[in-house]
C-alpha cells in the first residue's frame, strides 16, 4: 500500500469481521449467509441478535446492523444454501456462504464442483458467479479428523474457482474484501488456530491482490514458503535460523489459486533453495505441486532437492500428542531449511 | 379454461417447435453430426409449454440435462440453440456448453445440467434474488422424478419453504429415471405428496395436457409472485425418446409407447382447439409450415457457423474485477 494507513491491533476474527461489515455497506447486494452466523434465527428475544455470531464469532455484531433479510441463518443444508449461494450470485447478488468446516464441502461437492466453477465457461462466459465461499480450515484445535482438514488443493484442482489464505489481520480483511469485488467464485480458507491472534490492520477499505504472494522476510540462504499457518510458522523458523547464521526468506502465498509462480521462482532464483511447508497432506497437496513447478521452471537455480514439510498421509488424529505430531510447526521448518543448506 | 387466440397459437407454436426442433436433433444425430450426447424432449412438450407461457420477462428457470424444451419455452432462440449443440462458436454458449449446458441468462434461462439434482438449489438462489432486489419475478425449477429422488431436491424444498422463497418445483414424471422405472424409484404413487412435508401446497396434473398444466402453474407462480411462497407441480409426462439419443429403450413396452403416444399433447390440442372452433386447421398447419422454415433455417445457420478458435479453449474461466 502507497498511502501510509492509520493502523490498529486487532484479532484476525475481528478483521474479517471489519470486512464484510465494510462491504455490506459498501454494496447493498452483498448478503450473508450460513449455520448459525448470527444464530437463534426466528426467537423474538432474538430478532435483531444473535445466539453465537458464527461457530468461532467471527460473524458477531453484523446482524444488529443489517438485519435478518441480509444475515441469513441456514438450515444444516448445505447443497441447498451453498447451491443458493451460486444460484443468488447468477441472478444479482454477491452472497458470503460460510461452509462451517471445510470438510463438509463432501455435502455439497457438486455446488461448487459441478455449478459454481463451471456456469461461466459452459454459458460461453455469458454469466458470473460472484460468490464467497468462507470455510474453517487447519487443524491444533484436537478437533479431530472431520473438523480438521485442510482442503484448499480440493478447492485449487477446480478450474474456476479461486483459493486464498491469510495469515494475519491484515491480510485476512484485505484478501475477503478483495473476494468480495473479484466477480468470480472465491473460497475464503480460514484457519481455526488463528482467530484469536492479533496484528496490526489498516483502517478504512482496502484490497489485498488475490494472485500476488508477499515477501515477509528478505534472505539469501534459502526460501522458506508458506500459507496461512505455516507461513506464520515460516517466519518464527527464520528467526531461528538466523540465530544460527542461515538467512532465510519467507513468503506468504496468501492466494493458493492463482498461484504467484513469479514471486516464489523470483526468490529460489536468488536462493537456490527451498522448503515449503504446508498443512494439507501430501499425496496432490500444496508442497508437491510448488516442487513440481520449480523443477519444471526453475530447476536452473537449484542447488539442493526440494524440502516439503507436510502431516503425513492420514486423517488428522485426535490426541493432543499425535496432533502435535501431524502438524507442521517451526522445528520441523527449521531442519528442513538446514537440510537445504546442507547442515 | 378461457385463453385468448393468440395466447392458444403462441401454446401451439412453441409446442410444435419444441417437438420438430428435436425430431431434427435426433435426426441429424443419427448422421453422425452432432457431437457428445442428447437428451430429447419430445413427447413433453405441454409441461415446458403450459408452465412457460406464465412467465415474464425478469422471470428465471432452471432445468435438467433434458433442457431443449425448456430453452425453447423460455424463448430461446433456436439459431443460437441448433448452433451450441452442433458446437459451434455461433451456439448460445459459444460452443463451450453443448447440449446439456445450453443456456440463455439473459432471457432467464439458467441452463440445462448435466447433474441430476443440480437446479433445485440454483432455483432456490435466483428467486432468492428476486425477493431480496424487492422483484416480483419467480424461478421455475423443472426437474425429473429421478431427481426427485437426490438430496438436493429436498434440502430446496424446505429452504424455499422456511423463506418464502417464490420457487415453483415442477416435477416431470416421465415414468423412468434413466431405465429405472419410478413405480421402483420412488416410494410413493404422487411425487406431489412430498409438498405435505415441507408444508407447501402441491398438485398432480396431466403432463400431456397443457391447459392443465397452463392452470396449475398460473395459480402456483400467481401465488410465489404474491410473495406466499413456493408450491410443487407434479406433471405426468412421457417421454418417446430414450434417456439419452442411443439408447436402446429395453425397458419400454410397445404397448406403452404405443398407449401414451395415443395421448400426444400436440395431437389433442389440435383435435380440442379445432373441435371446439377456437382456432382452424388451416391456422395450425400455416404454424406447422412457418416452425419447419425456422428449424431448417437453424439446421443451416448452424452448418455454415465456424467452430469455435482453438484460443477460446480455456477463455471465459474467470470474469474480470467487478467494479
Amino acid at each position: 500500500m502507497a498511502v501510509e494507513m492509520k493502523t490498529r491491533v486487532v484479532t484476525v476474527a475481528e478483521a474479517i469481521n471489519e470486512a464484510i461489515r465494510l462491504e455490506m455497506r459498501r454494496n447493498p447486494r452483498v448478503i450473508l449467509m450460513g449455520e448459525d452466523v448470527a444464530g437463534g434465527a426466528t426467537l423474538e428475544h432474538l430478532e435483531d441478535d444473535e445466539a453465537w455470531g458464527g461457530v468461532m464469532g467471527v460473524t458477531k455484531g453484523l446482524v444488529q446492523e443489517f438485519g435478518r433479510e441480509r444475515v441469513r441463518d441456514t438450515p444444516i443444508s448445505e447443497s441447498a444454501f451453498i447451491g443458493a449461494a451460486v444460484g443468488a450470485a447468477a441472478t444479482g447478488l454477491v452472497p458470503i456462504a460460510e461452509l462451517m468446516f471445510c470438510s463438509f464441502i463432501g455435502s455439497c461437492m457438486d455446488t461448487l464442483l459441478n455449478q459454481g466453477s463451471k456456469i461461466r465457461y459452459m454459458f460461453g462466459g455469458k454469466a458470473s458467479i460472484p460468490v464467497v465461499i468462507r470455510t474453517i480450515i487447519g487443524g491444533g484445535f484436537r478437533a479431530a479428523a472431520q473438523h480438521s482438514m485442510v482442503l484448499y488443493p480440493i478447492f485449487a484442482h477446480i478450474p474456476g474457482l479461486k483459493v486464498v489464505a491469510a495469515s494475519n489481520p491484515a491480510d485476512a480483511k484485505g484478501l475477503l474484501t478483495a473476494a468480495l469485488r473479484d466477480g468470480n467464485p472465491v473460497i475464503v480458507c480460514e484457519h481455526i488456530a488463528m482467530y484469536q491472534l492479533k496484528g496490526e490492520m489498516p483502517e478504512g477499505e482496502y484490497v489485498v491482490p488475490i494472485g500476488k504472494a508477499a515477501v515477509t522476510r528478505e534472505g539469501k540462504d534459502v526460501t522458506l514458503v508458506g500459507v496461512s499457518m505455516t507461513a506464520r510458522h515460516a517466519l518464527t523458523a527464520a528467526d531461528e535460523l538466523a540465530q544460527e547464521g542461515i538467512d532465510a526468506e519467507v513468503i506468504d502465498l496468501r492466494t493458493i489459486s492463482p498461484l504467484d509462480e513469479t514471486t516464489i521462482l523470483q526468490s529460489v532464483a536468488k536462493t537456490g533453495r527451498l522448503v515449503v511447508a504446508d498443512e494439507s497432506n501430501p499425496i496432490c497437496g500444496l508442497a508437491t505441486h510448488i516442487a513440481g513447478i520449480v523443477a519444471s521452471k526453475g530447476f536452473q537455480s537449484l542447488r539442493a532437492p526440494v524440502e516439503l514439510v507436510t502431516p503425513p498421509h492420514s486423517p488428522v488424529p485426535f490426541s493432543p500428542v499425535l496432533e502435535d505430531a501431524y502438524l507442521p510447526d517451526p522445528q520441523k521448518i527449521a531442519n528442513a531449511a538446514r537440510k537445504a543448506c546442507g547442515r | 379454461m378461457q385463453l385468448d387466440k393468440a395466447t392458444l397459437l403462441r401454446l401451439y407454436e412453441t409446442m410444435v417447435t419444441i417437438r420438430m426442433f428435436e425430431d431434427r436433433v435426433k435426426e441429424e444425430f443419427a448422421k453422425g453430426r452432432i457431437p457428445g450426447f442428447v437428451h430429447l424432449y419430445a413427447g413433453e412438450e405441454a409441461v415446458a409449454t403450459g408452465v412457460c407461457a406464465n412467465l415474464k420477462d425478469g422471470d428465471t428457470i432452471t432445468s435438467t440435462h433434458r433442457g431443449h424444451g425448456h430453452c425453447i419455452a423460455k424463448g430461446c432462440d433456436v439459431n443460437g440453440m441448433m448452433a451450441e449443440i452442433f458446437g459451434k462458436a455461433t451456439g448460445l454458449c459459444k460452443g463451450k456448453g453443448g447440449s446439456m449446458h445450453i443456456a440463455d441468462v439473459s432471457k432467464g434461462m439458467l441452463g440445462a445440467n448435466g447433474i441430476v439434482g443440480g437446479g433445485p438449489p440454483l432455483a432456490c438462489g435466483a428467486a432468492l434474488s428476486a425477493k431480496l432486489l424487492g422483484t416480483d419475478h419467480v424461478c421455475v425449477c423443472f426437474f425429473g422424478d429421478g431427481a426427485a429422488e437426490q438430496g438436493t431436491f429436498h434440502e430446496s424444498m424446505n429452504l424455499a419453504a422456511i423463506w418464502k422463497l417464490p420457487v415453483i418445483f415442477v416435477a416431470e414424471n416421465n415414468g423412468f429415471a434413466e431405465s429405472t422405472p419410478v413405480s421402483y424409484h420412488c416410494a410413493i404413487e404422487n411425487i406431489s405428496d412430498r409438498a405435505a412435508g415441507y408444508g407447501i401446497p402441491g398438485a398432480s396434473v396431466d403432463g400431456m395436457d397443457v391447459f392443465a398444466v397452463y392452470e396449475a402453474a398460473q395459480q402456483a407462480i400467481n401465488r410465489a409472485r404474491r410473495g406466499q411462497g413456493p408450491s410443487l407441480i407434479e406433471c405426468k409426462t412421457y417421454r418417446y425418446n430414450g434417456h439419452f439419443e442411443g439408447d436402446q429403450q429395453l425397458y419400454k413396452t410397445e404397448e406403452l409407447q404405443k398407449t401414451m403416444m395415443e395421448r400426444d399433447a400436440i395431437q389433442n390440442f389440435r383435435q380440442v382447439t379445432t373441435e371446439q372452433n377456437l382456432l382452424t386447421n388451416e391456422e395450425l398447419d400455416a404454424v406447422d409450415a412457418r416452425v419447419r422454415k425456422a428449424i431448417d433455417d437453424a439446421v443451416a445457420f448452424a452448418d455454415s457457423s465456424p467452430y469455435p478458435a482453438l484460443s477460446e479453449v480455456d477463455t471465459d474461466v474467470y470474469a474480470p474485477a467487478m467494479a
